[in-house]
Order: C-alpha cells, then sequence, then structure tokens
C-alpha cells in the first residue's frame, strides 16, 4: 500500500508539473496575475508530492520489502541500515528519483524564497523548472517506474554491489545530483530571461546564489568520489579520466566559469549574453552527465545501469531541452542589450581570460570523453581515449590559469593596473620562489617540473591571501586598524581568498603524491619484515573475520617508525556471499607527512602472500584542499544571502529609529 | 582531482598498481619502462583501465609480454606496434596522431583560437561602438572645460 501510494504521488506530481509548466508561462505571455500565482503553490505541491514519493520508496528498502522489484534487486535483508538507505539511490530507477527530488526542491526554494522575485520572472523561472521535472517524471513514470511489484514476493534480495557499500559512495550521489540539478537554476533563470526578453543586474544577483550552492555541492560530490576510488579500488590512485569521472567535471569545469562571470554581470552588468549561453552549456553539460551515467553508452566501471531504451529517451530530453535553449538563445540573444565596458586589463578583463580557459578546458574533456563514442558510431573504428591524452590536452591549459588566479582579485573593475597589482603580489611571487628552490634542494629523486608545481601552489595559497592582507592594510595601516577592517571586509572577499587558496592546496597535493609517491611490490611470508619510506612493517599474518554480511580475510602489518609503534595496518579481501563477489580493503595510515597504503593481494604458491605497499606524500591535502574550496563557497553564500535581505533590514531598522524618535 | 590529473604528465613517477612481485624484472631501468609502456595500454577486457592498473588475467599477459619483449631488446615504439599489430589500436590510451583522430587532436586548439578571436573581436567592436557614441565633439570638450574651471 506505501508502494502504490509512492507510484500515486509521482504520477500526481507529474500532472502538477505539467499545469506548472504550462500556466505561469502562459500567464507571464498574457500579463494575468492570476495564472502566473499557480506557479508557488504548484512548485510546493510537486516538491511535496516526490517527498511523498521518496519517503515510501525509503520505507520499502528500510523495512525490506522484497515484494518491489527494485529493493529486491537492490537490497537484502542482512545488509547495514546505512547502506539499505543509500540503496535508494545506489540504482537507476532510485537515482532518479532522488534526481526529480532535489530538483523539486530547487523549485520550491525558488516559489517559497523567492516572493522579491520579479512576478513575470519568477512564473517563467518556475515554469521552465516544472518543464525538466515534467520531462524526468514521465521518464520515471514510463521507462523506470521504482514501484513495480513481484508476485510472489522473493524471500530476500540480491544485494547491493558491494564496491557501493561504504561511507563515502553512500553519500556521494546526493552532492553530485545537488550539483548537477542545482545548475537546473541557472539555466531555468537564462530561458526565463530569453523568454521574457530581459535581463539585468538583478537577474545575476539571484542567478549567483543558486549556482554558488550548486557548485559547492558538487565540489564535495566530486572530491568524495575521488576520495572513495583512492581507497576503495586498491591502488591510491585519486583521478582517473573515466568517462563518468569526466562527466561530473565537465559541469563543474562549466559551472566554474558561470561563478566568474556571473560576477561581472552583477557587478558590471557585462558579459550577460555570454553568462546566458553559459547557464544554458552548464546545465546541458549536467544533462549529458546523467545520459551518459544513465544510459550506458559509455563503457566503464561506474556505469551500472545498461539499458538503451532509456538511453533513447534521455537523449530525446537532452536534445529538446538543449536544443530548445539554444534555439530560443539564437533568436533572443541578440535584443539583450550590452552593458558595461572595460579594458582588457581589469577585473573583468581577467574574468573573461578565466572564463577562456576554462571553457577550453571543458572543450578538451569534453571532445577526449565523447570522440571514441562518435567514431564508434560513424566509422566502426573503435579507439580509446585515456589518462595520457587527458593530461596532455588539459595541463598546458589549467596551468596558466591557476598562475593568472592571484591576479584577478589584485586587479580593479573597468581599469586595473598590472604593475602594481604585481607589486602587491611580491611576497607570493618570493614565497614561491624560495619553496621552489628548497624544493628542488630537498628532492633526491623526482622529475624537475615538481619543485616548480610546489611552488604553483604556494603562490597560489599566499597570493589569495595577500589581497586580505592588503584590504585590511595589514603592512601599512595603523595597528589596531587591521583588525577593525578584518571584521568590515565582506564575507565574500573571504570566500574568494578561502576558494583560490584551496585550488592551491589541492595543486600541492595532486604534485607531490604524483612526483613523490613511493611503492613497494614484494611477497612476503607471515613473520616477514620490510621498509617503506622510513617505516617498518612487519607482516604478522593472516586472520579471518566476520562482518555483518562479509567475510574478510585481513592481512596484520605491525609498523613501527624509528623503533617507535605507529599503528597496525589491515588491509583485507571481503567476501560478499549475497553478492558473490568481493572488495579489496585497504590499510591506510594517515600522518601530515602522507599516507602509507597497504594493499593484501593474493595468496602465492609458497605460502607467502602478494601485498603491495606504497607512501602517497600530501595525499590527503587533495580533499583537504576541496573541503577549503566549499568552505570558501560557504562563505560567500552567507554573504549574498545578507546582502539580498540587506535593503529590507536597513529600511525596518530606519523605521524602528523613527519610532522611537 | 578537481583541476584533474594537474601536471601528472610531466610529473609521474612510475607507479605499478596491479603488478605482481613475481612479473617485475630485475633491470630497474628496463622495469620501469615496462611501466610507462604499461600506463599506455588498454586492458582489452576492462572497463577504462591500463593493464597497469589492472588485475585481470588478461592484463597481466599483457604485461608479461610487453616485459618478455623488452627483454629480448625491442624498443618502446617496437612494443607499441607490436601490441597494436595484435589487439588493434584500441589497446592504446592515448589514440595516434592520424587521419580519423585529426579532429581530436586539433578540437582544443581550434576551440582554443576561435574563443579568443570571438573575445578580441567583440571586445573591438564594443570599444568601437562605445567611442562612437560617447566620445564628444568640439563644442561638448569646451563646454566640460568651461564646466571644470567655472568650479
Amino acid at each position: 500500500m506505501i508502494a502504490e501510494t509512492g507510484h500515486y504521488a509521482l504520477i500526481l506530481a507529474l500532472a502538477v508539473a505539467i499545469v506548472q509548466t504550462i500556466l505561469p508561462i502562459w500567464g507571464a505571455r498574457v500579463r494575468d496575475p492570476q495564472l502566473m500565482a499557480v506557479a508557488v503553490p504548484a512548485a510546493q505541491l510537486q516538491f511535496l508530492l516526490i517527498a511523498i514519493s521518496f519517503a515510501a520508496l525509503m520505507t520499502a528498502y528500510v523495512t525490506s520489502d522484497f515484494s518491489l522489484e527494485n529493493v529486491w534487486a537492490n537490497s537484502h535483508s542482512a545488509k547495514p541500515l546505512i547502506y539499505k538507505i543509500a540503496g535508494v539511490w545506489g540504482n537507476h530507477e532510485g537515482s532518479m528519483v532522488l534526481w526529480v527530488l532535489i530538483l523539486a526542491l530547487f523549485g520550491a526554494a525558488v516559489a517559497t524564497f523567492g516572493t522579491n522575485l520579479p512576478r513575470e520572472l519568477q512564473a517563467n523561472v518556475l515554469g521552465v523548472q516544472g518543464s525538466i521535472a515534467a520531462a524526468f517524471l514521465l521518464f520515471i513514470v514510463t521507462t523506470s517506474n521504482p514501484f513495480t511489484r513481484l508476485d510472489p514476493a522473493p524471500l530476500d534480495g540480491q544485494g547491493l554491489n558491494p564496491v557501493l557499500q561504504d561511507p563515502a559512495l553512500a553519500f556521494h550521489p546526493p552532492f553530485l545530483y545537488t550539483g548537477y540539478v542545482g545548475f537546473s537554476m541557472a539555466f531555468s533563470f537564462a530561458v526565463a530571461a530569453l523568454i521574457d526578453g530581459r535581463i539585468d543586474a538583478a537577474w545575476a544577483r539571484w542567478v549567483r546564489p543558486w549556482t554558488l550552492a550548486a557548485w559547492m555541492c558538487l565540489t564535495l560530490g566530486i572530491a568524495m568520489g575521488s576520495w572513495w576510488a583512492y581507497y576503495e579500488l586498491g591502488w591510491g590512485g585519486f583521478w582517473f579520466w573515466d568517462p563518468v569521472e569526466n562527466a561530473s567535471f565537465m559541469p563543474w569545469l562549466a559551472g566554474t566559469a558561470l561563478l566568474h562571470s556571473a560576477l561581472v554581470m552583477e557587478k558590471r552588468d557585462a558579459l550577460k549574453v555570454w553568462t546566458i549561453l553559459l547557464a544554458i552549456i552548464t546545465f546541458s553539460l549536467s544533462l549529458m552527465g546523467t545520459f551518459l551515467v544513465r544510459s550506458g553508452v559509455l563503457t566503464s566501471v561506474h556505469a551500472f545501469a545498461v539499458d538503451p531504451a532509456r538511453g533513447i529517451f534521455i537523449l530525446a530530453l537532452m536534445g529538446i531541452f538543449i536544443g530548445g535553449a539554444l534555439t530560443l538563445f539564437a533568436v533572443r540573444a541578440p535584443m539583450l542589450a550590452q552593458g558595461g565596458l572595460f579594458a582588457p586589463i581589469s577585473r573583468e578583463g581577467s574574468l573573461v581570460l578565466n572564463n577562456l580557459l576554462l571553457t577550453t578546458a571543458c572543450a578538451a574533456v569534453f571532445v577526449g570523453t565523447l570522440y571514441p563514442l562518435a567514431l564508434e558510431s560513424l566509422t566502426g573504428e573503435k579507439i580509446s581515449v585515456g589518462a595520457p591524452f587527458f593530461n596532455f590536452a588539459f595541463v598546458p591549459l589549467i596551468v596558466p590559469l591557476l598562475v593568472a588566479v592571484p591576479f584577478g582579485p589584485m586587479l580593479a573593475w573597468k581599469r586595473g593596473d598590472l604593475v602594481a597589482a604585481w607589486q602587491r603580489l611580491t611576497a607570493a611571487a618570493a614565497l614561491a620562489l624560495i619553496a621552489v628552490v628548497a624544493v628542488l634542494a630537498w628532492q633526491q629523486r623526482g622529475p624537475w617540473l615538481a619543485p616548480f608545481g610546489i611552488g604553483l601552489g604556494i603562490w597560489l595559497i599566499v597570493g589569495s591571501l595577500s589581497e586580505i592582507a592588503f584590504r585590511v592594510k595589514l603592512i601599512d595601516g595603523a595597528p589596531g586598524e587591521a583588525w577593525r577592517r578584518l571584521g568590515n571586509l565582506p564575507r565574500s572577499a573571504y570566500g574568494t581568498a578561502l576558494a583560490h587558496a584551496g585550488l592551491g592546496i589541492v595543486v600541492i597535493g595532486i604534485v607531490a603524491t604524483t612526483a613523490w609517491r613511493s611503492e613497494s611490490i614484494l611477497a612476503l611470508k607471515p613473520k616477514d619484515t620490510t621498509e617503506i619510506a622510513g617505516y617498518q612493517l612487519t607482516f604478522e599474518g593472516i586472520a579471518p573475520r566476520e562482518g555483518p554480511n562479509y567475510q574478510e580475510r585481513v592481512g596484520i602489518f605491525k609498523v613501527t617508525r624509528g623503533g617507535r609503534d605507529v599503528t597496525t595496518l589491515e588491509p583485507s579481501k571481503r567476501a560478499f556471499s549475497v553478492e558473490r563477489s568481493s572488495t579489496t580493503e585497504a590499510g591506510i595510515h594517515a600522518s601530515w607527512r602522507g599516507d602509507l597504503y597497504a594493499v593484501l593481494g593474493d595468496p602465492l604458491k609458497d605460502g607467502s602472500y602478494s601485498v603491495r605497499l606504497y607512501f602517497n606524500p600530501l595525499v590527503r591535502l587533495i580533499w583537504l584542499g576541496a573541503v577549503v574550496m566549499f568552505i570558501g563557497g560557504a562563505l560567500s553564500l552567507s554573504d549574498r544571502r545578507l546582502r539580498v535581505g540587506a535593503p529590507k533590514r536597513a529600511k525596518a531598522l530606519g523605521q524602528s529609529l523613527a519610532a522611537a524618535e | 582531482m578537481l583541476i584533474g590529473a594537474l601536471l601528472m604528465l610531466a610529473l609521474a613517477t612510475p607507479v605499478a598498481k596491479a603488478v605482481e612481485p613475481d612479473e617485475v624484472l630485475q633491470d630497474k631501468a628496463l622495469e620501469a619502462r615496462a611501466r610507462h609502456i604499461s600506463e599506455g595500454l588498454r586492458c582489452l577486457v576492462c572497463q577504462n583501465q591500463s593493464i597497469d592498473d589492472s588485475a585481470a588475467p588478461l592484463a597481466k599477459d599483457l604485461r608479461v609480454l610487453v616485459r618478455e619483449r623488452l627483454k629480448a631488446g625491442d624498443t618502446d615504439q617496437q612494443i607499441e606496434d607490436f601490441v597494436v599489430a595484435r589487439y588493434g589500436e584500441f589497446v592504446l590510451l592515448k589514440p595516434r596522431f592520424e587521419p580519423h583522430t585529426f579532429l581530436l587532436w586539433f578540437a582544443t586548439p581550434a576551440v582554443f583560437v576561435i574563443a579568443l578571436l570571438i573575445v578580441i573581436f567583440a571586445y573591438r567592436r564594443r570599444a568601437a561602438l562605445e567611442s562612437a557614441t560617447t566620445a564628444l565633439d568640439d563644442a561638448e570638450e569646451s563646454r566640460l572645460k568651461h564646466l571644470l574651471e567655472d568650479r
């Protein structure tokens, strides 16, 4: 009964979404306030219905209701509760329901909090948002219904793919989807502006917080995926240029560009046409990401759902939305008025450079990901495009961008002074140079380019923080002055500095771990001792162990360093009996120097075990940097919200003061 | 991760991810070459993994094959040709620069150049437009000067 309620709610949501699409947009066209007013309750109702549906599916998973085909195929009664919950989105149907739930959540948020939006804009935005929801709900209801019953109900389920039974991956999809779907807001606003034929700085002020929130979630989602791959796939790699990774990376690149161009639009009323186009591109890439992952057109370790019929459906949806939006863009964009002018050397100019390089980098990833598919479908020739190609195409674009990053915030709007900016960055340049020389002197092995990579990271971190130092007059101001200014600085300034510094942290992590990782592959018998990166490891032997829904074979490694006990590493091989497959769990010891990483291999003929040991220097900085970027985004976002509400509050304060007098 | 495998191309030191103890060659230089070659070869039965990353039996066979050819004295290029002749170009993770991959290799630089031209073109047009509409004529200039002097 609960499942039927969920199914029914989903169908009702589809009906509501269709109404939400047609009436408000029509209303905005004929300027009928009553028709436009339908948008708000429709968006809220649609969210409520999808939430009911999602809750019903969740209930079925938590109570292990195997009369549902979807639960039977992806869950098992012996599974820990957290993975029963995560199982809801660990499969195609459930993840699509999560997708529309987040979409509806964003729509409901605009309906509820967007009361100070111009009425036509709000109606159009919610209408476009409704049309996306309608399309995806139709997709779920017709091809991917999660509420299909089985009769008779099986006794137990088939379980969830063991590599997905992992805490990081349990919460990876919700963040990733919030990122993907969050960009739908930018898309809906862009299309609404095109329908309306009007756009101004206020538009950008509305779009930016949504884009920022989506970007933050996507950043964290990608970082989680990378973190998961690092310890789960068994050799400590953190990025594989896998098509599915690329599918999430492309919207991230485009979304990062969008954040920056929307800034120009908000502050200077320039780059309007480009920002609109970028908003369309970013969400199109998100749709494409969904398509690539969900259709199974890519052969990839991540593609769990392989069903061409669904693929064609999503492809058609993509065609309609992307094609429609671009056509509308072509017709309406020339009508949009151009904004403020700026010199090439200016904050705007630097942001144009940012967009130029990010967009090209995104294009490189796009071509590399889709070219083999296109070539095969056109000529039948099969080629592979892997990591060597992507590094070759991507790195030369992104390094100049990173070098340029600290300059951006140092340049004034409209017309900047490059020499003055450079002078302000002297400290950063000096520290970066010192880092390069020091690392060159210290480095015994590893490529000669590595020290420059570390220097680039230091340059980014110090350069970003220099901006704050100068704005508060840390060096040349009176004592106490800096402190006062520190408090007065808008949070978005801290947000920018932190996000850029986070990028520097990521760079250092990537460079250090790629250049100076050590490895040792050996066959060890119990009581054998070995050494890596200053650690002494003793293989104590193998112990069998019982997990909640698996058996594992654990290798016990005593780790000492300079005679002192450090830790015991316990890498293992887990065998999942229900799913009839196994996973490799690395044993990891984290320290500030880096990670000691042990992987247990198979038993060899002579009673020894194949063991792989790695030391990954500074590898945690990669994810730490991503978290810093997230925090930077959050700070900036909190500033935005204050500012959007600020005029009202100031007015209220004025009135209360007047009343007091 | 977020900015991709930044600098990886220039920086990568060979690291074996799936290589087993019995496969490793005694000659360090030869082993390093083996790793380098392995990273560019696709494991044919896997999904998007190099033979260096993959634990699949076929990947192991290919790793052993590469090492055998190295011991026999082949150059890197000869080994690549040998593997391609056997398994087709699909095995290469970095496609060769040939007519059917021209588009792949040229697309990124082309996008960059076109985007750059658009930026330059748009800027010059805007600048011209702006100076045409906002430039003051002589009478206005003198009036402005007059006004400023008055203050």
